[in-house]
């Protein structure tokens, strides 16, 4: 049964990877993105990695791909005329994939499976009375404890660069004035005066 | 103490360089505008000096920290030096730039520091977790900056070549961790190390994951086949940014190259890596060299220079010998100082119109109307030739000897006849400046901080550079011996 799943899940996300890359429709890229990670997260609960899959779900699914979604349908981009130019390099990209599965296929022919791995200290998997989820964070915490909180630099990098790359100051629009609003009185605004029978006010 | 103070303190600089981005980030914000970005970028040169000076501190040998993910050794000390200096003098140099522009972008300074975080990050990583972050770290700001003046298209698509081709090349690296993990069921160096000599016979997959790292990081450091951005990049980006990228960064993933290699992957391995690094330091030597002699833009030029000095380094590497390691450690040094000084030459000159020097047509009868900046920039054309007077000679000579020591004879003699082709477009921008008849008159832009600059970088560079050599050879062996555990 596990075997059957992890083949469906596999063959799965191998199809719909192929789909995001030869769909012609941008937006149904994206949806066979999702389908995909669907079923990679599908793989990590066959491999008893259930907060990984929901991780998975929630922030690619329900993030990332989303915002991709958003961003694909409001780019102004010909990709029928991009998918042209792919088509020409079509024959020197195939000739060059070629030449590396045959070397692929070689270098699998002459090699068994397991040969030259080397097991090293095996996580069996989290220590009695802890679960999964507990398990990573307590690894993520304390003996990734660098490389974590490098991580969180790198996306406040990330953040600067972005604000770098896309904040401007233009001039010439119109911004509501908080402290000029409510330093408004009714006499510096609000005029009475009488309109005659058939004639405009004057302002 | 609880261990993690104790690791926080021998990543001394990493921690100081943390606070002190943060730090800097806080201080531009607050400051008026107008002086946001003199104020943050003395704050950032301050904050790389104590990074740099805290090295002077640590204790000797080797200490590990943060459960093997880091290492601080004499081998990390001195790269870190070069690191810091390189940084602070980028940061300096591009003020007289910024400023110009009227941007006031106090997040210059700030990215840079950022950068040079990752960079510290990168020549102390013991386990691949650390090297991948830190090249991340280090690769981020980098792509910012290289689109940082935004409004000019060049820039843009400088700053987006990179970053699409550099998240390509990170990817590559990352899926070679991936499969020396796999096989070697651990990250940290040292311990893949033990693995790989315990092993009677080398494993197929663990050299798949070996090449893959090594493509990611030859793209780092802009080594022929993965050279392609460099060129484009450099000429895009401003000029100030293409000066940083050609300095500490190298430095950087040259290191993290050595140490990745020669540490983790020693005896029966060495001999595979070992091939992969002798062909990329030909492909690029002769293709910097040949490459360079059609180039007509300045910064196209200096980076064809970058990519054959590269692979000049990379001869060090080959034998993964500490005489070798010491030789590169030598040829980063004085290769940081030439490129610094010719960009800054280049960023100091000014067009009448204002613009910066773009062909090397510009740079015609240079020594007529600017005889100082053409004597320092034929210092370094000099030097980078390999003229033996000047300081350049030298570790090209270094890297050549290790190579021969050990039986690469064919190694040096590719390099060699690719030096003296090199020659040719070195001493061609001579010609230009000193026999040509000046087309248009250059101004000196008159920064007295980048003048300076360009002394110390041409001082180092002369024949009188030469005093330094004895404490750099005794401070490069050591750091080199650091690699290497008897």
């Amino acid at each position: 049964m596990a075997a059957f799943a992890f083949y469906l899940f596999a063959g799965l996300l191998l199809t719909s990877g192929l789909m995001v890359i030869t769909a012609k429709n941008p937006v149904h890229s994206v949806l066979w993105l999702i389908l995909a990670f669907f079923n990679a997260a599908g793989l990590f609960i066959l491999l008893g990695a259930e907060f990984l899959a929901m991780l998975l779900v929630i922030v690619y699914v329900g993030a990332v791909a989303v915002l991709f979604l958003f961003v694909v349908m409001m780019l102004d981009i010909d990709f029928k005329a991009l998918q042209r130019g792919a088509l020409q390099n079509l024959p020197l990209g195939l000739a060059v994939s070629g030449v590396i599965l045959a070397e692929v296929l070689l270098v699998a022919s002459g090699w068994t499976a397991g040969q030259g791995v080397i097991v090293h200290e095996a996580l069996a998997g989290p220590p009695p009375g802890m679960t999964n989820t507990q398990w990573i964070g307590s690894q993520l915490y304390t003996r990734y404890f660098f490389v974590f909180s490098m991580s969180g630099l790198i996306l406040l990098a990330a953040m600067i660069g972005a604000i770098v790359l896309t904040h401007r100051r233009r001039v010439g629009i119109k911004k509501q004035s908080i402290a000029a609003q409510n330093a408004r009185t009714p006499g510096g605004t609000v005029a009475v005066g009488k309109a005659a029978i058939g004639q405009g006010v004057e302002l | 103490m609880h261990p993690i103070f104790a690791s926080i303190a021998i990543a001394g600089p990493e921690t100081i360089l943390t606070l002190g981005s943060l730090a800097a980030l806080m201080l531009g914000t607050f400051t008026p505008k107008h002086r946001a970005l003199v104020v943050t970028s003395l704050f950032a040169v301050a904050i790389l000096g104590v990074a740099g000076f805290s090295l002077t501190d640590a204790p000797a040998g080797r200490s590990i920290a943060f459960d093997g993910l880091y290492v601080a050794d004499d081998f990390s000390a001195y790269l870190k030096v070069i690191i810091m200096a390189a940084a602070a003098a980028s940061v300096l140099l591009a003020l007289p730039w910024l400023q110009e522009r009227g941007a006031g972008r106090f997040e210059y300074p700030v990215l840079m520091l950022l950068a040079a975080l990752g960079m510290a990050m990168m020549v102390s990583a013991n386990d691949l977790l650390t090297l991948y972050v830190g090249l991340e770290l280090a690769a981020l700001p980098s792509y910012v900056l290289a689109a940082f003046s935004r409004a000019d298209d060049r820039s843009a698509e400088a700053g987006l070549k990179y970053f699409v081709l550099g998240a390509l090349a990170s990817g590559m690296l990352l899926y070679g961790v991936t499969l020396v993990y796999g096989f070697a069921g651990s990250t940290q160096l040292d311990v893949i190390a033990q693995l790989v000599s315990a092993q009677a016979e080398r494993s197929i997959g663990m050299l798949f994951g070996i090449v893959f790292i090594l493509a990611g990081l030859a793209f780092k450091v802009s080594a022929v086949p993965f050279h392609m951005w460099t060129p484009d990049v450099y000429e895009g980006a401003p000029t100030p940014v293409a000066a940083f990228f050609s300095a500490a960064p190298k430095a950087a993933a040259l290191g993290l190259m050595a140490r990745v290699l020669v540490v983790a992957f020693p005896g029966k391995v060495a001999a595979d890596w070992q091939q992969i690094i002798m062909f990329i330091a030909i492909a690029s030597m002769v293709l910097g060299a040949v490459a360079a002699v059609a180039q007509t833009n300045v910064k196209r030029l200096l980076a064809y220079s970058s990519i054959a000095n590269i692979g000049f380094a990379l001869v060090g590497l080959s034998p993964g010998s500490p005489a070798g390691i010491s030789a590169l450690l030598f040829y980063v040094t004085v290769y940081v100082a030439m490129t610094l000084g010719s960009f800054l030459v280049v960023l100091q000159l000014r067009r009448p119109d204002g613009g910066t020097v773009e062909t090397m047509a510009d740079l015609a009868g240079l020594s007529k109307t600017q005889p100082k900046l053409a004597l320092a920039l034929a210092i370094f054309m000099f030097s980078l030739a390999g003229i033996p007077p000047l300081l350049g000679f030298w570790p090209k000579f270094a890297v050549f000897q290790a190579a021969i020591a050990s039986g690469l004879l064919g190694l040096a003699i590719i390099g060699f006849i690719a030096s003296v082709v090199a020659a040719f477009y070195y001493l061609r921008l001579i010609k230009i400046m000193y026999f040509d008849e000046p087309a248009v008159a250059l101004a000196s832009e008159g920064s007295p901080v980048n003048g300076a600059l360009i002394a110390a970088c041409a001082l180092f560079c002369s024949p009188l550079g030469m005093l330094a050599m004895s404490p750099l050879a005794v401070a490069t062996a050591r750091a080199a011996a650091a690699l290497f555990p008897a």
